[in-house]
């Protein structure tokens, strides 16, 4: 195989996922700068409503703030340069980055999600291509320095911490399964990390909408780009739009997991640490379904248990992959 | 009435009257019952149940667990001498068939059951019921549309026929229709998606498939571990078992009589110089297997690929080096002659071997072996494999001698030698240097005792090393009554879960009103339960009938509200 050697495939796949790091930071950025100033552009959209509600009215109109307030920001659209640029570069970044995926995957011979470095680059691709496609039906940019800025940390750090040569496969790994579960497990969490952002957001504004119903004149006022973000039921029932699908793929991960371990290990479930967290996400998930579903649990206390959910997803492949004993030992770094 | 029955906490469902809470002092035994039950089978408890389970499952994680790494439970003991038997009493090595656990679960499924039996009754009556009478006023229902037709003559006739091709319309794309026709006006009722709370009582009752799949099946389920070295059989019976763990309903005498050799074992290493040099992979086991009167078939068993026989399943667990050893006394008479199976102890297959020469000699022997495939000195002088293949196999070997205390009926493991009772005749402190041979090579025993061989178990004519020493695999036989109902519960509770998830719950109306000149026709939805798409449906309907009436119709503008 001239010009294919694994190591200078490897090289080139590295430089390039620096260069996706690179264009992320750039995209958090740019989005970090679009929501500072959604502020403003929110608040002189409404400044032009009002006047222009002040021309229509006449003199003889009497303009309640109650109006102003209720206006909704399409109704004079602002143009969010600065979020278009972040999604731009968010693509870019996207290109890089799955170029290096492939490549290392080229390197390997094999999927490119067999150890911790090769699953934080399949998954943060995932998070970051489901983002960009759900992008295309909903207006999440407001979810746009989330995601980058997840992404800058997560492959960053993996790529710091957990970059290891490729090497061949461990025979346990050698499975139609590691294709599919892993796959399927790495799309789930990007749904959950969608969801997660959604729900985050969901528990400022619906902060903010508790505060709009105490004090209307205060906080109508206030700056902030929570104006521009639809409202809190609306983001909820989008949250759960993207947890219940990510809810699917984790439990037929759990299912495709079992049928592996009982190729491998001859038992498709055995508490191994790993399957414990991976139950214990689903119970969560199920908790949050239930929660949406239980009188007094919809709304801020489900949006916890989603956050709650998330965050044992991510101590899941961090702490449990590399602190926790069992038989899941693929990080394939040598301790 | 054809909504799915939920548990009165249910969100969607209408909060229960006060009265309850009043007339609790006044309840009786049976009062108090019915309460107790509705409160375990309600959307909160199943909610604070699930999440205790989540957060009761954690500690398994954190220690370790005597089902799935006993040695890790054993190493905690001798680490934390105080903790480990205060963390014992709570089941905490135990943790998920600890009375706490169990509790928890149970008392979910049972809430599970108490929650999906009734509503099961209650669909099962909806299934077969008419969907509900058109309400009132649809213009406060969701996406409500109207349209006008103008007519010359007979408005009636008009309006029926444009309800009858209306019902039609919605019959074909799944509903199920009822007419209500009365006092001036036409109106059709429809509603689907039956199939999402079938598919809601589908996956909770597959959880309790999967819960009770587990538990009876694992009564049939039998596990036994067998090590074999190159060459040779075992038969699958009990007494042949080196370790065996039945279910509580398996006799000895279910198991399936088959033989089984193996015949060779092989594994490969990344040479030295690419990357991941010295990984071991693609190890094989080649066996044979016979059952009584029938012939003798080849299998291989590999990692995640284990080799069906009669039922079985069976599994490579481990492998490493046999060396085969024989000793003889003073006399030359050979006293023992075995390939021992010696435990790998780390990537390079530094192994750990125990001879035990209970026999033969004036007194009983035991020698402590470290096998090292490719042997190199360490600066420090003490040696190490640094690959795992035959490259310079050694052996070496020290020598007690005394009582092995194998005779007094102490269960004791071939992989470890007790010394205390025995002196050290050859390495340590004992003056008289550890035995080190390669293959093909003899030494004396300490004391005169006789000699003890290195055989080299390479076919005459090999060169090399390579074939000198015989592996073994350590095989694990597995029944397994449980695992295909599990995988089918979890299925069905995976398709349920789409139906519940993803199936849309709406019912939808078309009503004609004949007025004066006109016949005014309106369409509204009602979503039950998450219907992100009930409006762009409503539409839809609209738009596909209003295209099937006369021309002269026309819209009004849909009124959203
Ligand atoms: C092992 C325990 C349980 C698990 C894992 C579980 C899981 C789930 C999941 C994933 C859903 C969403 C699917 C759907 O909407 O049909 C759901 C819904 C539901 N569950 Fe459970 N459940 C459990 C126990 C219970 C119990 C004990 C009850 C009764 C109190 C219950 C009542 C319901 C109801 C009424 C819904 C429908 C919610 C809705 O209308 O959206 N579940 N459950």
């Amino acid at each position: 195989m001239p010009g294919t050697d694994p190591l200078l495939l490897d090289e080139i796949s590295l430089l390039l996922v620096w260069t996706a790091v690179a264009i992320y930071v750039l995209a958090f950025i740019a989005y970090a700068i679009d929501l500072a100033r959604r502020s403003d552009l929110a608040l002189k959209a409404k400044d032009e409503v009002v006047a222009r509600e002040l021309v229509t009215a006449g003199g003889g109109g009497v303009i309640s703030s109650g109006t102003a307030s209720a206006a909704s920001p399409s109704s004079a659209k602002p143009r969010y340069l600065w979020a278009r640029m972040g999604t731009v570069l968010t693509a870019l970044g996207f290109v890089f980055h799955l170029v290096a995926t492939v490549l290392r995957g080229v390197a390997a011979g094999r999927v490119p999600w067999s150890n911790m470095y090769e699953f934080a680059m399949t998954g943060l691709l995932l998070i970051i291509a489901v983002y960009l496609v759900v992008l295309t039906r909903y207006d999440l940019r407001f979810l746009g320095s989330l995601m980058t800025g997840l992404a800058v940390l997560l492959l960053g750090g993996a790529t710091l911490a957990f970059h290891v040569e490729v090497v061949p496969l461990a025979d346990p790994l050698k499975s139609v399964w590691l294709v599919v579960h892993v796959f399927v497990a790495s799309l789930a969490t990007a749904l959950f990390a969608l969801a997660f952002g959604l729900s985050v957001v969901q528990l400022i504004q619906a902060r903010r909408e508790r505060k709009l119903a105490d004090a209307p004149a205060d906080a109508a006022t206030k700056r902030s780009f929570l104006r521009t973000v639809p409202n809190a039921d609306a983001l909820e029932s989008l949250a759960y739009r993207f947890a219940i699908v990510g809810f699917i793929f984790w439990t037929f991960t759990l299912i495709a997991g079992s049928i592996w371990a009982n190729d491998a290990w001859g038992r498709f479930w055995g508490f191994d640490t790993k399957e414990v967290w991976t139950f214990v996400i689903w119970v969560l998930y199920a908790g949050y379904i239930h929660a949406r579903a239980t009188r007094g649990w919809r709304g801020t206390r489900s949006a916890w248990l989603s956050i709650i959910g998330f965050t044992a997803v991510l101590f899941n492949f961090t702490i449990v992959n590399v602190f926790f004993k069992g038989l899941h030992a693929y990080s394939g770094l040598t301790t | 009435m054809t909504d799915p029955l939920r548990p009165s906490d249910h969100a969607d469902s209408l909060p229960a009257g006060s009265g309850d809470d009043v007339t609790q002092p006044r309840l009786g035994v049976i009062g108090w019952l019915r309460w107790g039950w509705r409160q375990l089978t309600s959307m909160r408890t199943a909610l604070v149940l699930l999440l205790l389970l989540a957060i009761a499952a954690v500690p398994g994680s954190l220690v370790p667990q005597r089902t799935a790494d006993p040695n890790g439970v054993t190493q905690y003991f001798t680490d934390n001498p105080d903790l480990a038997p205060v963390l014992d009493k709570l089941s905490l090595f135990d943790v998920y068939s600890s009375p706490w656990f169990s509790a928890i679960y149970l008392l979910l499924f049972v809430s599970l059951i108490g929650c999906v039996l009734p509503r099961t009754k209650h669909h099962w009556k909806a299934l077969r019921s008419q969907p509900p009478r058109t309400p009132a006023r649809l213009s406060r229902l969701d996406g409500h549309r109207t349209r006008t037709i103008e007519v010359e003559q007979d408005a009636d006739a008009v309006a029926a026929a444009a309800i009858d091709s209306a019902a039609a319309q919605l019959r074909k794309s799944g509903y199920r229709v009822a007419r209500y026709d009365a006092r001036g006006s036409f109106s059709v009722s429809a509603e689907r998606g039956y199939l999402r709370e079938t598919g809601n009582l589908l996956f909770h009752g597959a959880l309790v498939g999967v819960l009770i799949a587990v538990g009876v099946g694992g009564g049939f389920t039998y596990t036994g571990q067998r090590v074999l070295v190159e060459g040779q059989a075992f038969s699958n019976s009990l007494l042949d078992y080196s370790s065996f763990n039945p279910g509580r309903f398996v006799g000895g005498d279910t198991l399936t009589p088959y033989s089984m050799t193996l015949d060779k074992f092989d594994v490969t290493y990344v040479p030295p110089g690419q990357p991941g040099s010295g990984q071991a992979g693609d190890f094989v086991a080649h066996v044979t297997t016979q059952t009584p009167g029938g012939e003798a078939q080849d299998g291989e068993v590999r990692v995640n690929h284990p080799l069906d026989v009669q039922g079985d399943r069976v599994y490579l667990l481990g492998n490493g080096y046999a060396p085969t050893v024989t000793i003889r006394d003073a006399q030359g008479n050979e006293v023992f002659h075995d390939s021992v199976a010696f435990l790998p102890q780390d990537a390079n297959m530094t192994s750990l071997g125990v001879i035990k020469v209970a026999d033969g000699l004036p007194q009983q022997l035991g020698l402590l072996g470290f096998f090292y495939p490719t042997m190199d000195v360490l600066p420090s002088g003490a040696l190490t494999s640094t690959y795992g293949a035959l490259e310079y196999p050694t052996l070496t070997l020290r020598v007690y001698e005394g009582d092995l205390g194998i005779d007094d009926g102490t269960p004791r493991s071939v992989y470890t030698l007790d010394p205390s009772g025995m002196t050290q005749i050859a390495g340590g402190d004992s003056g008289t240097p550890a035995i080190q041979l390669m293959p093909g090579q003899t030494e004396d025993l300490p004391n005169g005792l006789g000699t003890i061989t290195f055989e080299n178990e390479a076919p005459a004519g090999a060169t090399g090393y390579e074939q000198s020493v015989k592996r073994f695999a350590s095989l694990s036989i597995h029944r397994d009554l449980a695992g295909p109902w599990v995988l089918g519960f979890a299925l069905l509770a995976l398709f349920g879960l789409l139906a519940a998830l993803f199936v849309p719950r709406r019912r939808m109306w078309v009503k004609a009103t004949p007025r004066e000149g006109v016949v005014e026709i309106e369409y509204a939805g009602l979503a039950r339960g998450e219907d992100p798409t009930l409006a762009a449906a409503v539409v839809q309907l609209a738009d596909k009938h209003g295209a099937t009436l006369p021309a002269q119709s026309h819209p009004d503008t849909g009124k959203v509200d």
